[in-house]
């Protein structure tokens, strides 16, 4: 283990990490290879020659429904729901640096938001909106429901970014006569980018994939995975892998995206550091 | 303090108190409300009745899919524990740079953050009746007719459910482990204590805390799931969420509804239970 010489153990263990991100994997790559599908090919191996055609066939309607329309309010909710958990987790985590009445059960509440399971979440508040009167909407009562398990996660990355934060920086920046903001926008706000910008990156990711909890909220237009989860009842040719690969693709680049950002923002700091 | 000092922490806190109370607190205060409705085919009556209760808590069916939900829960605890721990483990301690730990932790988060029903579908070239492994099986003489239990099964459904909740058990798991002393370790090491006796002694206790919030994540979410039965049992198996989701779509909301204040009883016994045993509240 901390010794010099690697033992069997490490042996061992690395082939299994192996077999576990070949797991995680492998079958996305499948489907990945298989939305190449000749035109005549079907939803497994062999494959019938190579072509672009699903993926051709996912931008017209009747094929697969309003692909288009479910991925743009799906990117829009997303959107939203990533800059609500960004702020709300960030003044949450804020707030919780000091004590005030009723923080244990605002705390009891976000963990229970987590525990919660997310079919009675949708239940939840689609009742409750029928109840009251309300349609939902995807902008509304799903956005709400998404926000039920990004904003733990939310805060959760935020604890973990306060606990290790030190107030040295903060005392530093009001003796030189900083103020209140002063000392957040300039001190605070630039230590703590890279994590807010993962906040961020979960955000939106879990919205975008989210499906139980927008199965009671989403009102009369789908999202995506909606969409996706509709697909899979009524089509049984290779357009369906065609959009998996679109769909992932885009989440890797939405990845990609965050974690290029935040590698560029230790970059920059880094410098200003050296100088 | 000044006045907007003692007042920063509450505005601060205002907008998640907000929303978690809208969209979490009055929905499930909703649900109780509802369970105790009348209803008909077409609509929902504002009424107090029991039977929705009674229909659950008396019936055959109802017992026999929380015994199969139960079930999925511990199967796929017991392996998710096993596969998580190990990667977890493997990643604490084997690997040597913060950054090589921080890639290979990247590379397993990465799956849990594309679509889940993507995730499933992707089974299907793998484990179906022409897929990949069954071709591979005939081919290479193991069985002579393609296997039919490999996709559409229960076995199908605990599969895509590691596949999809193994990392709520690294995550936790390796965070426990990266907090652990090295040096306790090492002094385990000098007095004499062998590899298996260091992980039964000193790593398996300190890494408690971290199993726990797995453990939670794990079966909470197996516990509340529906799509992964719906879509990998090819309706062949039953699950609480799942009975939970047709009474829906049959508009039985306040069925559905006593459902779910049983099903939330039952996750918060079994959450009760495990911070029981493991105290998490220094992981927090």
């Amino acid at each position: 283990m901390l010794s010099e010489h690697r033992g069997p153990g490490f042996y061992i263990l690395a082939a299994f990490f192996c077999l576990f991100v070949l797991f995680l994997y492998g079958p996305l790559s499948t489907i990945v290879i298989l939305s190449f599908q000749g035109p005549d090919g079907g939803l497994t191996f062999p494959m019938n020659g190579t072509s672009l055609r699903w993926f051709a066939n996912l931008f017209e309607q009747q094929a697969v429904g309003d692909f288009g329309g479910a991925f743009t309010r799906s990117l829009t909710l997303g959107v939203m729901v990533m800059l609500t958990t960004v702020v709300v987790s960030l003044l949450g985590g804020l707030a919780f640096r000091r004590r005030f009445a009723g923080s244990g059960a605002l705390f009891y509440l976000a963990v229970a938001s987590l525990v919660v399971p997310s079919i009675l979440v949708s239940l939840g508040i689609g009742l409750l909106f029928q109840v009251t009167g309300f349609r939902p909407q995807w902008y509304t009562s799903a956005f709400g429901a998404h926000l039920t398990w990004t904003l733990p996660f939310g805060l959760l990355i935020m604890f973990a970014v306060f606990n290790r934060f030190s107030p040295a920086y903060e005392e530093a920046a009001r003796d030189l006569g900083a103020s209140a903001w002063q000392t957040f926008a300039h001190v605070v706000l630039p230590m703590i980018t890279p994590p807010l910008v993962g906040v961020g990156l979960f955000g939106f990711s879990l919205s975008y994939d989210e499906f139980a909890r927008t199965l009671m909220t989403s009102g009369s237009f789908n999202t995506l995975p909606l969409e996706i989860y509709g697909m899979t009842t009524n089509v049984t040719t290779p357009v369906l892998y065609a959009l998996g690969t679109v769909t992932t693709g885009f989440s890797f680049l939405v990845i990609l995206i965050a974690l290029g950002a935040i590698v560029l923002v230790n970059r920059r700091r880094a410098r200003a550091g050296a100088v | 303090m000044t006045l907007t000092a003692r007042l920063a922490p509450y505005l601060q806190a205002a907008p998640l108190a907000l929303i978690l109370g809208v969209f979490l607190l009055v929905p499930l205060l909703t649900i109780l409300m509802v369970s105790f409705w009348d209803y008909d085919s077409i609509r929902i009556y504002p009424d107090f009745v029991t039977f929705n209760y009674e229909e659950t808590l008396f019936s055959w069916v109802t017992w026999k899919t929380y015994l199969n939900t139960l079930k999925f829960a511990v199967i796929v605890w017991a392996i998710t524990l096993f596969v998580g721990f190990w990667v977890a483990y493997f990643l604490a301690f084997h690997i040597r740079t913060t950054a090589m730990q921080l890639v290979l932790f990247l590379v397993c988060t990465v799956p849990f953050l594309t679509s889940n029903i993507i995730r499933m579908i992707s089974w299907i070239p793998f484990l179906g009746r022409n897929g990949l492994l069954n071709s591979a099986l005939v081919e290479a003489g193991i069985v002579a007719e393609p296997l039919e239990f490999l996709l559409f099964s229960e076995f199908a459904v605990v599969l895509a459910m590691v596949h999809l909740y193994t990392l709520f058990m690294v995550t936790p798991i390796f965070n426990t482990l990266m907090r652990i002393d090295r040096a306790l370790i090492e002094a385990a090491r000098d007095a004499g204590a062998s590899g298996f006796q260091i992980l039964t002694n000193v790593i398996l206790p300190l890494a408690k805390p971290g199993i726990a919030i797995g453990s939670i994540f794990v079966v909470t979410l197996v516990m509340g799931d529906f799509i992964t039965v719906r879509f990998m049992s090819g309706g062949q198996s039953a699950s609480i969420g799942l009975m939970m989701a047709n009474q829906m779509s049959l508009l039985q909301y306040p069925a559905a509804a006593a459902n779910a204040v049983v099903l939330l009883a039952v996750v918060l016994i079994i959450v009760a239970g495990i911070l029981r045993i493991v105290d998490i509240r220094k992981e927090l």
